[in-house]
């Protein structure tokens, strides 16, 4: 079973790898999503307490 | 043992770390399935004898499905927990499954019509599962449109809940009704858009990868909830520790 | 909190929302106007070849009366929400979800039926045979109520909102899908002089499950929304 023959799939490989690339870049991107929206939260408030704690 | 577990997850605080050291364990859990599974899948498992290659597609596409409908059910039991019992955790893990549920109800509906092509030709087929599927897109897409037009994420948790609960009611109703819908417009020679008699060496890396999508789940939906809570509990003491120590 | 105190709440809640919908008898035309005109937009669309249009018709009739239905659900919650009586439902020592079927159904009196009145014209703009147009107003008279139940569901949630009304839409419709499929297709199964027992009781499934679930689900709603 050489690569170039993996590779083709019998001849579906537009179908196959299609279907696999789009299966990883929504899962990938479902992975990325909250990792940014956590970093994003953990400044919001860093920088909220920092104005607070200039304000007092 | 088994209550105070529970008991001493109902606090942010703990759940957020038990969280934290959970979610290495699910990942490499997810990575070691879906490399064997698509090992198996696609390298060793034999062509078909119909459909050549192009059936490997299932891997992707009947795992998606499942959770699609798994992660509803899932989102409308944690929402009626939330609801009855006022448990904010389970508001939280509700909230959280919205987004990976309409993301895998979306891979289950473009794989499937990418499957769709080869066989029929056509890139959209109105099968009887593909078109449940979509409706329960639009059913994830509702719950997610509600969730973002509420300002207080309190409210906003627990509307979601009640259309989580009433959409769950309807799926089967939607699901059969479509089906028999289906029978109506196909014609006598049924392409049966199942996946191939499942031969083991089929039925091993469709049970891994479904097994994996689980396991993604559960560590995407644990993510959320951390980003959640972080969210809800942001002037409380741990949270500003945290900030810190980031 | 005896029954007979809660059957006169119950009429006096439907009796007061008849009477201010008849004040404001305008209103009550729009949504059969709606369900006119979107009906003879589609030959217009389609071109009038009269076979085709018989086969389409009762898709494009039914779907037309669940568009005017839903776009008149807003009016059940709103005025109330507003000025201030929703809060007070939800005070009062009857059980929301009864007081909700009185609103529902002065609703669906006020929008739902009168869409009946104008079902058999349409069915003669699209060349329907009579027992079609008879099979026609059966389903919209078991359907119109579940649309109204369903609906309230949606308001209920969605009351609170500023622009509730697009994403009421996307709410509710998905939930619309097994009475579209069933009443559409009873018509044209009886354009085609079959027997159509089964999707009616079909129909009226769906509307007794709506009318015992549904109520519950709007009162827990609305006791959400105005939380």
């Amino acid at each position: 079973m050489s690569i170039s023959e993996f590779l083709d799939m019998g001849g579906y490989a537009v179908y196959v790898w299609s279907s696999y690339g789009i299966t990883l870049i929504v899962l990938v991107a479902n992975v990325i999503g909250p990792l940014r929206l956590r970093r994003k939260l953990l400044a919001d408030i860093a920088r909220a307490t920092r104005r607070a704690r200039r304000k007092s | 043992m088994f209550n105070n577990f529970f008991h001493k997850l109902a606090s942010p605080k703990y759940f957020y770390g038990f969280s934290g050291r959970l979610l290495p364990w699910l990942a490499t859990g997810f990575i070691l399935l879906t490399l064997a599974g698509l090992y198996y899948g696609l390298v060793k498992a034999p062509p078909d004898y119909q459909q050549g290659d192009s059936y490997r597609i299932m891997f992707v596409h009947v795992p998606s499905a499942w959770m699609s409908l798994f992660i509803y059910v899932v989102m409308a039991g944690a929402g009626a927990i939330g609801l009855v019992w006022r448990i904010k955790l389970a508001e939280v893990i509700s909230i959280s499954s919205a987004s990976v549920g309409a993301s895998f109800t979306f891979l289950a509906l473009v794989t499937g019509s990418i499957w769709g092509k080869p066989m029929w030709g056509t890139w959209w087929v109105w099968d009887a599962r593909l078109t449940s599927e979509l409706i329960l897109l639009f059913l994830y897409l509702g719950i997610i449109a509600l969730h973002n037009a509420i300002d207080d994420k309190r409210i906003a948790a627990r509307a979601t809940a009640i259309l989580a609960i009433v959409g769950v009611v309807n799926i089967p109703i939607i699901h059969y009704s479509v089906e028999w819908w289906n029978t109506l417009h196909q014609g006598p020679t049924v392409t049966k858009f199942d996946a191939p008699s499942i031969h083991l060496s089929m039925l091993i890396p469709l049970l891994l990868m479904a097994v994996a999508f689980k396991l993604y789940y559960l560590m995407v939906v644990l993510m959320r909830a951390r980003c959640e809570v972080i969210e809800r509990e942001r002037n409380t003491g741990w949270v500003k520790q945290l900030v810190e120590s980031q | 909190m005896n029954s007979d105190s809660l059957t006169r709440a119950y009429t006096l809640l439907l009796k007061r929302d008849l009477i201010l919908a008849i004040r404001r008898r305008a209103e009550m035309l729009n949504p059969l106007l709606f369900f006119v005109l979107v009906t003879s937009l589609f030959p217009l669309g389609i071109g009038a070849y009269p076979e085709l249009l018989e086969t389409i018709g009762p898709g494009i009739i039914w779907v037309a009366a669940l568009l005017a239905a839903m776009l008149s659900l807003d009016g059940i919650f709103r005025s109330d929400f507003e000025d201030g009586t929703l809060e007070q439902f939800l005070l009062s020592s009857h059980p929301v979800s009864v007081l909700v079927l009185a609103k529902v159904l002065a609703h669906w009196l006020i929008t739902g039926l009168p869409l009946l009145l104008v079902a058999p014209l349409l069915g003669i703009l699209l060349g329907l045979p009579a027992d079609a147009i008879r099979t026609l107003l059966l389903t919209l008279l078991l359907g119109t109520p579940v649309l109204s139940l369903l609906g309230a569901v949606g308001v209920a949630l969605t009351v609170g909102l500023r622009k509730g009304g697009m994403i009421l839409s996307l709410l509710v419709l998905p939930l619309y899908v097994p009475l579209l499929i069933f009443a559409a297709n009873a018509v044209d199964t009886a354009a085609a002089g079959l027997p159509v027992t089964a999707h009616l009781s079909f129909i009226s499934a769906l509307l007794v499950l709506a009318l015992s679930l549904s109520p519950l689900a709007t009162a827990a709603a609305l006791r959400i929304s105005l939380s």
